[in-house]
């Protein structure tokens, strides 16, 4: 399964390195990752892949949002079925 | 890969604009819960009902959580109780308080169906079953009651839609102490739909199959902010904008209908493409009225806009989901929409101006506080002008009316939560009398005639 990490908030040192550190020890695989500063807001996008992840994606988001409070920044992590719901016809 | 844009405005409609899944609720057929007696009856349906819902609060919580969009209401309808209690109506009671037990069992907060239809004419069992309903709805917490007085190939039932007018006062008077509450989970209908999702007049029609997933969508906040981002747009392409949101927003809705389907057992029924408001400001119809270029909803033009909103979010609707049905229009609550009920308050919106909005948008006079003396047979003249509105044109209209006991023009009934408050709206105080009791049935229109 994939999903779609998000991660927006005050650009900072070390947003990639706290979430790919917080996903790579839970065994989620990036598969892509795009990022950008839109007046002076950090704004990522990362493809990932669940087949090898520890917990279920539900458990998974509730864990992002938990680190997202911590680092200062909101993160969310959703199926990537949604997106495609929604913005393609 | 996606791009920024469509990513972020998935999570912005979701943290700022209020977009949900306003409820997810599982018809479930009760026919084969028939049995001998009301008490063996009611112990099948209860059995059925937990059984067939267990997960539901749990499965939908799962899918909210992975799709991060929040899914509201978790609910169940049910067959008409009045064709299961057939034999024992006096004792459809005991199967009303099953229901409600078995929502307690589930965790959900409302269950629909303890419902008649009589749009044509009215057994005995039906009469004695609507005779139930005031010390059903007093009694019980979560059970929802609807009753169907018209229809557009049948006409209206008048002697029903006396009763009626009875039963709305009965029920206020029985919950006097919750100012009418019972009256909130109270229907009357003419073209009832039967693959309804939302409370208080949903039903699981006898047409459907066994168990099935209605889904509701919402999104209010979602359009009014479109509508914003373009302050100078024209009506085409205001109605351009609001079709390509409504879009967005079904295609959420019709993906969480098939998932939760697949993982509850039960068949896709269909997405309702309605606007839901709530009473929380910025998730409000009255709102997106206001930001088309009103002053305050309720004034001329209201009938207008409200029309092309209702059509817009039914054609961006109809393209993004396989299923459409349910009510499919934007809805217009009283106490459940911030924007109406300053409205209200202000004197601009009255309920003569409400009924001619109900002729362009589902679904009718609904969540209306009147003065607590206002007779039966007023309510009952109220429901008779609605439901020939829903006849004549073809579409479903409703009456939920609170003649809160004890209150007059100028109080207010406050429910809290999704159900909001009402400012007590003043009624025509000359008589309709005579034409209510004169009873029979108002025939069906001659565009009925379509064979």
């Amino acid at each position: 399964m994939r999903a779609v990490v998000t991660v927006v908030g005050k650009d900072k040192t070390g947003i990639i390195s706290k979430v790919s550190t917080f996903l790579a020890e839970r065994q989620v695989n990036i598969l892509d990752i795009s990022q950008t500063i839109m007046d002076e807001y950090f704004a990522m996008i990362m493809m990932v892949d669940l087949s090898r992840a520890t917990m279920e994606l539900s458990a998974l988001a509730e864990e992002c949002r938990a680190m997202g409070e911590k680092i200062g920044m909101s993160i969310h992590i959703q199926h990537e079925d949604i997106f495609n719901a929604m913005h393609s016809v | 890969m996606f791009n920024y844009k469509d990513v972020l405005e998935t999570i912005e409609m979701v943290e700022r604009e209020h977009l949900d899944i306003r409820t997810v609720t599982m018809g479930i057929s009760l026919l084969p819960c028939i049995r001998a007696t009301a008490q063996e009856t009611a112990k099948c349906v209860y059995d059925t009902v937990c059984k067939k819902a267990e997960n539901i609060v749990k499965v939908t919580a799962d899918l909210s959580a992975e799709y991060g969009i929040p899914i509201v209401n978790k609910r169940v309808s049910v067959t008409p109780v009045s064709l299961i209690c057939a034999p024992f109506a006096g004792q459809a009671d005991l199967v009303g308080k099953a229901l409600d037990d078995a929502a307690k069992q589930l965790g959900i907060d409302f269950l629909g169906g303890y419902s008649a239809l009589v749009h044509k004419g009215m057994a005995d069992y039906e009469r004695t079953f609507i005779q139930s309903i005031p010390e059903v709805l007093a009694s019980t917490e979560r059970l929802c009651s609807s009753v169907n007085v018209g229809s557009s190939k049948s006409g209206i039932n008048m002697d029903a839609v006396g009763l009626m007018g009875k039963i709305i006062k009965q029920t206020a008077e029985a919950t006097a102490d919750r100012d009418g509450f019972g009256c909130a989970k109270l229907v009357v209908f003419c073209n009832a739909v039967e693959d309804n999702p939302f409370m208080a007049g949903a039903f699981h029609g006898v047409g459907e199959s066994g168990t099935v997933i209605n889904v509701g969508v919402s999104g209010p906040g979602v359009v009014q902010h479109a509508i914003e981002a373009i302050p100078d747009a024209d009506l085409s392409e205001l109605a351009e904008m609001i079709k390509r949101t409504a879009f967005k927003i079904t295609r959420a809705g019709q993906l969480i209908a098939k998932e939760a389907a697949k993982r509850l057992g039960a068949e896709f029924g269909i997405v309702d493409l309605s606007l839901a408001p709530t009473p929380a400001r910025g998730d409000s119809v009255a709102q997106i009225l206001e930001e088309m270029g009103l002053e305050c909803v309720g004034t001329h033009g209201t009938t207008a806009c409200l029309a092309m909103l209702n059509d817009a979010v039914k054609k961006g609707g109809v393209m993004a989901s396989s299923r459409v049905g349910g009510l499919s229009g934007a809805f217009i609550p009283v106490s459940e929409d911030i924007g109406m009920i300053e409205s209200a308050e202000k004197g601009v919106l009255c309920l003569d101006k409400l009924e001619a909005m109900t002729a362009v948008c589902s679904v009718g006079l609904d969540m209306i506080a009147v003065p607590g003396d206002t007779s039966a047979d007023t309510i009952s003249a109220i429901i008779a002008d609605e439901a020939a509105i829903g006849m004549i044109n073809n579409k479903t209209t409703a009456v939920r009316l609170i003649p809160a006991p004890g209150k007059g023009v100028g109080d207010q009934v406050n429910f809290g939560g999704l159900l909001g408050r009402a400012p007590i709206m003043p009624v025509h105080n000359q008589s309709a009398n005579k034409f209510v009791r004169r009873g029979g049935l108002i025939p069906a229109p001659i565009h009925s005639n379509k064979n």
